[in-house]
Parts: structure tokens; C-alpha cells; sequence
């Protein structure tokens, strides 16, 4: 280190010293960011990972202060919300940026899955780092489901009520089952109690751990890009890859750029439209639980709602419970069941852009059919068996379609 | 374990089975260890004392009970519906056996032994019922009247889900081709006197 005269940056550079010698900052740093090499080719879809970091952190913050008023009390609960909402200073933003935050996440995370389909970023050397999302997808569906019974409304109850019992179609050990996951005999305070300390402590922790692991198969392996190019292949003669550019600055300053124009889309909803319309927050859930009165419709929040249409879509508890469990598990085969020799879909032929577009209309269709109250069992069917079939006939047309040649650098 | 080189610091095993049973014998013992720790941290989550104390039987009035009414009770957070059914309603009873999934009551825990009959009920007229719809436990509106109904065109009165159009006739038994798959559950109730009914507890000598 170079002899430097002012005492100040003097005591700096021993300290930093001192600090690396003991904990390795400095090579956490160059790893993940300064000597991160990241394709220069990102485009927009490569702003909804470092999104769904961003609203994680403001579901922890958030999180952490609306506890402080909280009460998980089946008796207190519902006041203790309205009581945030009313009479604790900024409270009602604290609690719009969590609740209308858990919708954000949603989006972000859709559109980040989105992303990997489309450029197929799970295959290979990037299974585990789908696998993981996946895991965390899972686990932020627990958690969001958990939240959403803290306030303790009308949709809180029933819906906790109808996702509970989907565990009584489990043979045998259904009903034991179902009252252990309750602890009563029916969704009461202590199932409001434990879903608080899943929601708040156990939850959170599993998530975070698995975002580190996400990321750090991530950077074991690289980003994959737009054209599916392994851009390590072509290195200079310091063993830089010629088409990277480091993660820090250049990808930190397009990631701020686009947190900005997230923040303030999203302040737009938490300020003018918090709710969203109802389908963020359910009109029946400002009416405090009441196990004796079942609302006349019982919609689940518009993010599960693609799998709540496959569950009425089959005349069967168990069937329908297994096959909308299926509709989740069934992502983490994905890596396995695209057998196409190219990553993008820039290379693929017709046949794959076809199959990802009428599976994206499949899910948005069944996410609409998932909200209305009298959908066509006919209809549900039809796009339950889309679903299904992009999963199950993506063997089949990857192996046999024709793809164009892979460029050996990155396009623009 | 993997073939390495021998370190200097360690001295080899002198008999490697003795270290292979001391190996097992900690692995059961330790797994055994978990199992017993784990127990009361799942135990835990099942219904506590006073759960359990709070749902014992409920006593319910039926002397004011108008043909065709039925009164609403909590019991155990469910809710117990006690409908006086008519005549009319009784005699309907019979002929809808071929819609229905299973009209003779052949799934067992959906009633007790002796509400296994054609009216599901110990007195024919009195029907006592769980009315949370067997298929996600919303509770069904009771549509008494008879006419097409835009979810049945030959209504003859009964139940019906608004969650996920689930339809069960006067003695809770399930239609066919409905979400829901077995009939309204019966729970253990018997009659202390003509006017009073009581909730989870069986008649005296049943089982």
C-alpha cells in the first residue's frame, strides 16, 4: 500500500487492513461485484432479480415495524390493524407498503421466472440455481398465505380455512393432520398464533438463506444472457471474458436506474391505489373474522389464483389437491424436460415461441377463470390441460424442432 | 469416507470394525435422541387443554322450531345447523337416491351408526347437521324451496355451496358431479328431552 501523508486516509488503510487480514472482505467484494463478470447484453428482464431483492428487503423492514404494533391475538388482531392503519403515525404506510409489497413481490418474481423460461437460464450449468428459485418461489407462497391470516378479516379466516383443509385430502392422516396444522378444532387463535411465528421468525430466515444460496450458485456459475451464449468461452489474455463487464459499477448503476422506475411505479400504488382495486386486499377482509358467517365468495389473492382454477377444475378433493400441487413441483423438473441443445428462445424454432406463448395465455387465462366465481368447469379444463402440456410435451418438441445456430459472441 | 492420503497427526484405527459399531451404535442412539426431542416440539402444536375443554357439548333449545327452520349453533368453531324438515321434505327424500353420490350413507365417517338411515337423522323430522361443505369447508346456504335454481334446473330444496357450487339435499347427502364428495357430516348428538337436543354427545348405549 502506498505511503500516503494524511493521516486520515493513514488510519483508513490500516483499518481496512486490519479488517481484511481477519474477515476476507475485500475478496467477498472482488467475487461478487468488482471481478463479477456479467454479460454486457442484460436487457429489461434482467431488472426483475435484483427487484425481487429490493421488495424482500421492504417486506423484512416493513415487517419489522408493523410487528412492533401488532398484536396475534385472535380477539386483538383485527384492532391492532385498524389501529396501525389509524392511529400510529405513518402506520397506514408502513402497512400499505407491506401488504400492497407482498403483490409487488408477486409481479417482480413472476417476471423473473418469466425471464429464466425464456433465455433458459436452468439449464445447464444453472439447475440449482432454478431449483433454488423454485424452493423460494414455494416458500414465499407459505409465507405470503401465512400473512395474508395476520389481520385476522373475513378472508383471513376463510381463506385459511379452505388452503387448511386441503390437507384433510390427504389419506388416512387427513383430518389428524389438519387439526395438528390448526392446533383446534377449528382455524382459531392458536392457528392465528403459529402462522404469526412462521410469518415472522421461521419463514423469513429459510427465505433469506435460500436467496444467498440462489445467488451464490449464481455467481459459481455466471449469469446466462438474452442469447444463451457462455460467454467464457472467448477470454482476453488477463482471463477476463470479452463480452462482460463487471458487475460494479455497471450493473449496480442499470440496477439503480431501475429500482428508481420501480419505486416509483410502486409508490404510485401504495399511494393512489393501495388496495388494488380489491385484488390486493379483499373488500370482506375490513370485516373482522367470524367463523360462524361465510362470505358468499372466497377468492384466493390474485397471485395464487392460476393454481386455486386447476384445483376446481378437477371433481375430486384429493385429484384436485394433488394436481395443484403438481402444478408447482412439477417447475423444478424443468432444467430436465427441455432437452433443446440451444439456451434462448432467439434460437429456437417456432414450435418453442408457440409453446411459451399459449403456456404464458394458460396462466393468465387461468389466473382470471382462478378470481371469477362461475367459471366454465369446460374452460378450466381446457386450460389445466394447456398448463400441463407445456410441461409434459416439452421432451418431446425440444428434441425434435429444428433450432439456428448459437452466435460464438453475444448480439447487441 | 473417501480414499486420502494418511495424515501424520492421526494415528490409524487399530480395528476398524470396533469403530464402525461405535459409529452405528451413535448414529441410532443419536437419531433415537432427535425423535424424543422433536416430540414435544410437535406435540405442541395439537389441539391444547383448553381447546379441548372448550369444546364440549352444547345444549340446544327445539321446542320453538317451525317445520322447515333450521337454528344455527357453534360447536367446537363448526357451525351445527337443527332443521325441523317437513313432510314434504321428507317424503322428497327417497327419489333423488340417483343423483346422488352416495344416497345410502356407505361412507361411515360421515355419520354415526345410528343416523345411518334414509333421513341421516335419529328422529326422522329433526335433522342435525355440520353445515360446512365437505369439500373446503365454506358453509352452504340452505335453499329450501323447490324450483329450477341456476345452479340445479329440479331443485327439490336443499344445500348449496357458494364457494365452489357444491349441492347437498335435506339430509345433507352430496349430489353427483360436485366439487365435494361425501355427504354433510352428522356429529354425535342425542335428544335429552322432546325440546332439547345436545350436541356431541351420542345417545346413551350407542356407540
Amino acid at each position: 500500500m502506498a505511503k500516503t501523508a494524511n493521516p486520515i486516509s493513514r488510519s483508513v488503510d490500516a483499518l481496512d487492513q486490519w479488517v481484511n487480514e481477519r474477515a476476507g472482505v475485500k475478496s467477498f467484494y472482488k467475487q461478487h461485484l468488482s471481478e463479477y463478470w456479467a454479460p454486457k447484453n442484460f436487457n429489461l428482464w434482467y431488472f426483475f432479480g435484483s427487484l425481487s431483492l429490493l421488495v424482500l428487503v421492504n417486506q423484512l423492514l416493513t415487517g419489522i415495524f408493523l410487528t412492533m404494533h401488532y398484536k396475534p391475538d385472535a380477539e386483538h388482531a383485527f384492532a391492532s390493524i385498524e389501529y396501525i392503519m389509524r392511529d400510529v403515525e405513518w402506520g397506514w404506510l408502513i402497512r400499505y407498503m407491506h401488504s400492497t409489497g407482498a403483490s409487488l413481490f408477486f409481479a417482480v418474481v413472476y417476471l423473473h421466472m418469466f425471464r429464466a423460461l425464456l433465455y433458459g437460464s436452468y439449464k445447464k450449468p444453472r439447475e440449482l440455481v432454478w431449483i433454488l428459485g423454485v424452493a423460494i418461489f414455494l416458500i414465499l407462497m407459505a409465507e405470503s398465505f401465512m400473512g395474508y391470516v395476520l389481520p385476522w378479516g373475513q378472508m383471513s379466516y376463510w381463506g385459511a380455512q379452505v388452503i387448511i383443509s386441503l390437507f384433510g385430502a390427504v389419506p388416512f392422516v387427513g383430518e389428524a393432520l389438519v387439526e395438528w396444522i390448526r392446533g383446534d378444532y377449528f382455524v382459531a387463535d392458536a392457528t392465528l398464533n403459529r402462522f404469526f411465528a412462521l410469518h415472522v421468525v421461521a419463514l423469513p430466515m429459510v427465505l433469506v438463506l435460500l436467496v444467498v444460496l440462489h445467488l451464490a450458485a449464481l455467481h459459481e456459475v455466471g449469469s446466462n444472457n438474452p442469447d444463451g451464449v457462455d460467454i467464457k468461452a472467448k477470454k482476453d489474455d488477463k482471463g477476463r471474458p470479452l463480452d462482460a463487464v463487471p458487475f460494479h459499477p455497471y450493473y449496480t448503476v442499470k440496477d439503480v436506474f431501475g429500482a428508481g422506475i420501480f419505486l416509483l411505479i410502486a409508490a404510485f400504488i401504495i399511494f393512489f391505489w393501495p388496495e388494488g382495486g380489491g385484488y390486493f386486499l379483499k373488500p370482506d377482509n375490513f370485516v373482522m373474522a367470524n367463523p360462524l358467517v361465510t362470505p358468499d365468495h372466497i377468492p384466493p389473492v390474485w397471485y395464487f389464483t392460476p393454481f386455486y382454477a386447476i384445483l376446481q377444475a378437477v371433481p375430486d378433493k384429493l385429484m384436485g389437491v394433488v394436481l395443484m400441487g403438481v402444478a408447482v413441483l412439477i417447475l423444478f423438473f424443468v432444467p430436465w424436460l427441455d432437452r433443446s441443445p440451444v439456451r434462448s428462445l432467439r434460437y429456437r424454432s417456432w414450435v418453442s415461441k408457440l409453446a411459451l406463448a399459449l403456456f404464458v395465455i394458460a396462466f393468465v387465462r387461468l389466473g382470471m377463470l382462478g378470481l371469477a366465481q362461475d367459471s366454465s368447469t369446460f374452460e378450466l379444463r381446457f386450460w389445466t390441460f394447456l398448463y400441463f402440456a407445456f410441461f409434459i410435451l416439452m421432451p418431446v418438441w425440444t428434441s425434435f424442432e429444428k433450432t439456428k445456430p448459437v452466435p460464438e459472441r453475444v448480439t447487441t | 469416507m473417501s480414499e486420502t492420503e494418511p495424515l501424520a497427526s492421526v494415528e490409524p484405527a487399530a480395528d476398524p470394525s470396533r469403530r464402525r459399531l461405535l459409529l452405528a451404535s451413535t448414529g441410532v442412539v443419536g437419531a433415537i435422541g432427535v425423535g424424543a426431542v422433536a416430540w414435544p416440539f410437535l406435540a405442541s402444536l395439537r389441539p391444547s387443554q383448553r381447546a379441548r375443554v372448550v369444546g364440549a357439548p352444547v345444549e340446544v333449545y327445539i321446542g320453538n322450531l317451525e317445520p322447515g327452520q333450521m337454528a344455527r349453533v357453534a360447536w367446537r368453531g363448526a357451525t351445527i345447523g337443527i332443521m325441523r324438515r317437513t313432510e314434504r321434505m321428507l317424503a322428497d327424500l327417497e327419489g333423488l337416491a340417483g343423483r346422488l353420490r352416495d344416497p345410502e350413507s356407505n361412507n361411515r365417517d360421515q355419520q354415526p351408526e345410528y343416523a345411518r338411515n334414509l333421513h341421516r337423522s335419529i328422529r326422522p323430522e329433526i335433522l342435525v347437521l355440520n353445515v360446512h361443505c365437505t369439500h373446503l369447508g365454506c358453509v352452504p346456504q340452505v335453499v329450501p324451496e323447490v324450483g329450477a335454481q341456476p345452479f340445479d334446473a329440479n331443485w327439490r330444496g336443499g344445500f348449496f355451496c357458494p364457494c365452489h357450487r357444491s349441492t347437498f339435499d335435506l339430509a345433507g347427502r352430496v349430489f353427483s358431479g360436485v366439487p365435494a364428495i361425501s355427504n354433510l357430516l352428522v356429529p354425535p348428538h342425542s335428544f335429552i328431552d322432546d325440546d332439547h337436543v345436545i350436541i356431541g354427545v351420542d345417545p346413551e348405549g350407542a356407540a
